[in-house]
């Protein structure tokens, strides 16, 4: 059986719920390798996915610039998306991005990983909504 | 001739006997495959596999691989005659699941209040084994077994023998809510259990018409099977799990549509099993 790997029948099944849904998606495999994200998330990350393409984690954390809510920049070990995969539990926070469109959002974001059995992370699925502010149109 | 597939059932959901269902047949899933060194395997339990242990005498282990554990795939268990003869080995082969051995799920079947006998007063030795993640060697054959899309913990089989190869996938939903057009192969649920495949037994439920009001049931639409075969580049697709409420005309009506939706990429066109059907591979 040759060509790439066959995606975790979990992923499968997160993408195409993804693909239903108005709520900001992205899912990561267990290496943390971005491997899809949904419309509305497009809207708020600033490029498809058809464009951005599957990335490694350290890719991703740079590309979509996040910060704490004091404006520091955000280490990988405090995204919720990646306390999800590294620590294998839920995560939120709220937090800035800055996506590639340029505009910089207040996201509310959770984490959660993906289990296939207590011993078995598959990936991580993580939802986030906009945070009205102020300076919103 | 390196396997030998005997089809003992191909009903879906409920065994079906009737007039209506004669040429198709009526019992549910059960495929037998067999090599010309004597190897053996039984691919799901369905009624279907009643008649064909009612006739088998043979030494040494028996291997039954189930997909999952829906009624229609493990009813015949009970009733499988060398599960009640001393001394034969049963090896029991399915998915694994997160919560309860293979042994506690079939067993909530195969005891009271819904069977008068328990698992454990079967007179057969027999072993429960959850698949494993990778390829294992059964009776000379080469098994894979991966997750598919259809409730609950399910997988497909996908058998190897002598570069020739056989996928088992006869409950799957390979897309739920978008295109399968849209998806690369290794986004398709089941697709590497069936790629290159020499002859694919797949789900054909349900009609084009019908599977619209049935998104998420677990099962395909006639196209789909065609699609999901074509995307698998399988050389034989066979159609199976026909649904109960359907009539060997019905069943002959998905043939002639899996044929006229079928683009040639492989010369051998659709056909739909049938209870006593052989299939042989190169």
């Amino acid at each position: 059986m040759e060509g790439r790997p066959q995606k975790h029948l979990a992923l499968i099944l997160a993408r195409e719920l993804a693909s239903q849904l108005a709520s900001a998606t992205f899912i990561a495999d267990a290496t943390g390798e971005l491997v899809f994200y949904n419309e509305r998330a497009e809207e708020i990350l600033g490029r498809t996915f058809a464009e951005a393409g599957p990335m490694p984690p350290d890719e991703w954390a740079a590309l979509f610039r996040l910060e704490d809510l004091e404006g520091q920049p955000l280490s990988l070990d405090r995204m919720p998306a990646a306390i999800a995969l590294m620590e294998q539990r839920p995560a939120h926070a709220n937090l800035w991005m800055t996506g590639l469109d340029g505009q910089r959002r207040l996201l509310s974001v959770t984490g959660v990983p993906l289990m296939a059995s207590p011993t078995e992370l598959v990936g991580m699925v993580a939802m986030f909504w906009q945070i009205p502010t102020a300076d919103d149109d | 001739m390196p396997l030998h597939a005997r089809i003992w059932g191909c009903r879906g959901s409920l065994p079906t006997p009737g007039e209506g269902t004669v040429r198709y047949g009526g019992n549910t899933p059960c495929v037998e495959i067999t090599t010309p060194e004597g190897g053996l395997l039984i691919l799901d339990a369905g009624t279907g596999i009643k008649r064909l242990g009612a006739g088998l005498e043979r030494e040494g282990p028996l291997h039954v691989l189930l997909t999952h554990l829906h009624l229609d795939h493990v009813e015949g268990l009970r009733f499988f005659a060398p599960f009640w003869r001393p001394g034969v080995e049963l090896h029991i082969w399915g998915p694994a699941s997160p919560l309860h051995s293979l042994e506690e799920r079939i067993a909530r079947a195969f005891s009271p209040p819904l069977f008068p006998l328990e698992l454990a007063d079967t007179p057969a030795s027999v072993t429960f084994h959850d698949v494993p993640h990778h390829t294992w060697e059964i009776e000379g054959i080469g098994v894979d077994a991966q997750p598919v899309s259809h409730p609950g913990p399910t997988v497909g089989y996908r058998l190897s023998v002598n570069g020739s190869s056989l996928a088992y996938i006869p409950d799957h939903e390979p897309v739920l809510g978008v295109e399968m057009a849209s998806l690369e192969p290794e986004w398709i649920s089941g697709h590497a259990i069936a790629a290159d495949v020499d002859l694919l037994l797949h789900d054909c439920q349900f009609s084009e018409s019908e599977y619209s009001s049935r998104v998420g049931w677990g099962h395909s639409s006639v196209a789909h099977a065609v699609e999901f075969a074509q995307r698998s580049d399988v050389r034989r697709l066979v159609l199976f799990h026909h649904d109960p409420d359907r009539t060997d005309a019905g069943v002959d009506g998905l043939v002639e549509r899996a044929r006229e939706l079928w683009d040639g990429t492989s010369p051998v066109q659709p056909v739909a099993a049938c209870e006593g059907m052989t299939l042989e591979l190169p």
